[in-house]
């Protein structure tokens, strides 16, 4: 026999009042216990004292527009240097009359990169876009026909440059690399020895010595007469090095799908490709959304590093501009800037790659 | 053996022998399988059963001996192997539906892409097979917010749209908690009273004895017994079945 214990349904009741609104939250989140209240007080006080000094310089006692660096002489940042060297940073040696050409080519790349984040428009249309996009922003920054003068590349710089490393190397790099991760787990001993060979000799080598070898090396290599475009050479050492990377982040997503979605695919007659394009990638990479972004951060904050090879992306023409005598001691200014752009952007992808991992995780919540 | 009318079997294992590594998982194996016949598997664990009925669809692939499906020889040929696959359905123990697409998309992803049918024609489908397992409400579900029973009836279905001559079904209900089995035997049940050819292996003895016109006894990697349900449960003939039986229907 069994008792019955409840008759009638519970009266809903609300919760106690001390654990819902600002005061619930803040015993929850801040004074927890005794060690969390300590930690709360330590973190306001650290904050209360560093905060207002900064907001004084950056903001209050800010100069914003003078004509040399002598002039805005003060307690607070000098960003009258940045107003000055504006156009500079953002186009650098780019003929200064023609800079609404890489202005458009940077507008074309972002707007690229908005409609790339809307899920709806994925597929062969969104390629379609990018490479329609990609010829724009050549014909843009080359010119030479459509009326527009010709501008060789040694010439491009700043905030194209940077960009134009970045996607390009980004947007490359990435089928490379989840190709190389399907032939590292290849039945086929040839594709996997290269691929294995390829990933291991690439990770194994830092990308400034990528970088030299495609500068300095690789022309000592070709016959005489042969040249390839630096900016190409740069371009090709980034994809080949994020590539390896990206290679062994896609490979951990691969071995993480379980043995059975591999054996239901096949049982249903897929094949190799289409099992992989429509079974295994998309879960695979849905898994790795966190390490993958991570790489493009890294890759994309390591397009800085062709400073080396003399192309001067947008830190690099940060620096250069650096180097005017009239505007001395102005470069804390000019790295807070630089720190602020590349944070904007890594920013903004962290946060893209959260709201997607979301959204690919919807299946899998119970 | 069991085939009916002389009409040439859909599956035939022939001398069918499996080894992985020295162990030697498949000795020997014989089956012919008729047209609309149902044999059920049955035997101890580790004896081979999913073994074999996996090499059917060539999941596993057999080191000796010959295995024909619907007349297609099983050889490492890619074009035989996605043939057979084709007109092979096979139902997991552990489901193995797609947890990144919904109910629907798991149902019309392989007519649309191996079948080449259009997405409207492959959702209808779905759709009626969805009905037939019962759980039509389900469609615009992930598999992830159903319940074991649910999931494998939507296995099932996924396998059904494909229009499979054959379904083999390798331990379908040992995954799911006791009042969510009933519920993917009846389909099977129902499966087996249209005349689909079927290879189960199971130890669900109540339904082998209900829908099997053969029964399969495998230990130690060989068949030791087959016959028909009648037979095979009333008298057994070797010592090896007579006691896997009496294990299994103690209580």
């Amino acid at each position: 026999m069994t008792d019955v214990t409840q008759d009638l349904p519970l009266a809903i009741e609300p919760p106690p009042p001390a654990t819902s609104g600002l005061v619930g939250w803040l015993r929850a989140n801040l004074f927890s216990s005794v060690f969390n209240s300590i930690l709360t007080l330590l973190a306001a006080a650290f904050l209360a004292v560093t905060l207002p000094p900064v907001i004084r310089w950056a903001l209050v006692d800010a100069v914003w527009s003078a004509p040399n660096s002598r002039a805005c002489r003060g307690a607070g940042a000098c960003w009258a240097f940045i107003h000055e060297k504006f156009r500079f940073i953002l186009f650098g040696t780019y003929p200064y009359e023609q800079h609404w050409r890489p202005f458009v080519a940077v507008l074309i790349f972002l707007a690229l990169i908005l409609a790339s984040c809307d899920r709806r428009l994925w597929g062969r249309r969104l390629v379609l876009l990018w490479l329609a996009g990609l010829v724009a922003v050549g014909v843009l920054m080359w010119g030479g026909i459509f009326g527009l003068s010709y501008v060789g590349n040694e010439l491009w710089s700043g905030l194209p440059l940077t960009l134009i490393l970045a996607v390009v190397g980004i947007a490359f790099a990435f089928p490379l690399a989840i190709l190389l991760a399907l032939g590292r787990r290849s039945r086929l001993p040839a594709v996997r020895t290269i691929c294995v060979a390829y990933i291991e000799l690439i990770r194994g080598v830092p990308l400034i010595t990528v970088l030299f070898m495609a500068s300095v090396m690789l022309p000592l290599f070709l016959p005489s007469g042969v040249t390839i475009d630096k900016l190409l050479r740069a371009q090709v050492a980034l994809i080949l090095f994020a590539a390896a990377y990206l290679a062994e982040v896609v490979r951990g997503g691969l071995q993480a799908i379980p043995r059975g979605q591999i054996e239901a695919a096949d049982a249903l007659g897929l094949g190799y490709w289409r099992r992989t394009r429509l079974i295994v990638l998309p879960q695979a990479l849905a898994l790795v959304i966190p390490p993958l972004v991570n790489t493009f951060i890294g890759t994309f904050k390591d397009t800085t590093l062709v400073i080396i090879i003399g192309l001067f992306d947008l830190l690099g023409t940060i620096n250069a501009s650096l180097n005017d005598a009239n505007w001395r001691g102005t470069s804390v200014e000019a790295y807070v800037f630089a720190a602020a752009f590349y944070f904007c952007f890594c920013f903004f992808m962290s946060r893209y790659s959260q709201m997607l991992e979301r959204e690919f995780n919807k299946g899998r919540r119970r | 053996m069991t085939v009916s009318g002389g009409e040439a079997p859909i599956i035939e294992l022939r001398g069918v022998d499996k080894w992985y590594g020295d162990f030697h998982v498949l000795r020997n194996i014989n089956l012919d399988v008729g047209k609309g016949e149902r044999v059920v598997v049955c035997g101890p664990s580790g004896s081979g059963k999913s073994t074999m009925i996996r090499c059917i669809n060539r999941l596993e692939e057999h080191q000796r001996g010959q295995i024909l499906v619907a007349g297609i020889e099983l050889t490492s040929d890619v074009k035989n192997i996605e043939a057979i696959r084709r007109e092979v359905g096979m139902v997991f123990q552990q489901f193995n539906l797609f947890p990144h697409l919904t109910v629907l998309e798991n149902l019309t992803l392989a007519p649309i892409w191996v079948r080449k049918l259009s997405k409207k024609e492959a959702e209808e489908t779905a759709r009626l097979y969805l009905d037939r397992v019962r759980i039509p409400e389900q469609a615009d579900k992930y598999p992830g917010q159903l319940s074991g029973g649910q999931q494998q009836r939507v296995a099932i279905a996924r396998s059904l749209c494909m229009k499979p001559e054959i379904m083999l079904f390798d331990e379908p209900t040992s995954a799911l908690d006791p009042e969510m089995i009933k519920e993917v035997l009846d389909v099977m049940v129902e499966l087996a009273e249209e005349g689909m050819t079927m290879v189960c292996v199971t130890h669900e003895m109540g339904f082998a004895r209900t829908v099997a016109d053969t029964m399969v006894f495998m230990d130690r990697g060989e068949i030791v017994e087959r016959g028909s349900p009648k037979e095979f449960f009333a008298n057994p003939k070797s010592d090896r079945t007579k006691l896997f039986l009496s294990q299994i229907l103690a209580h």
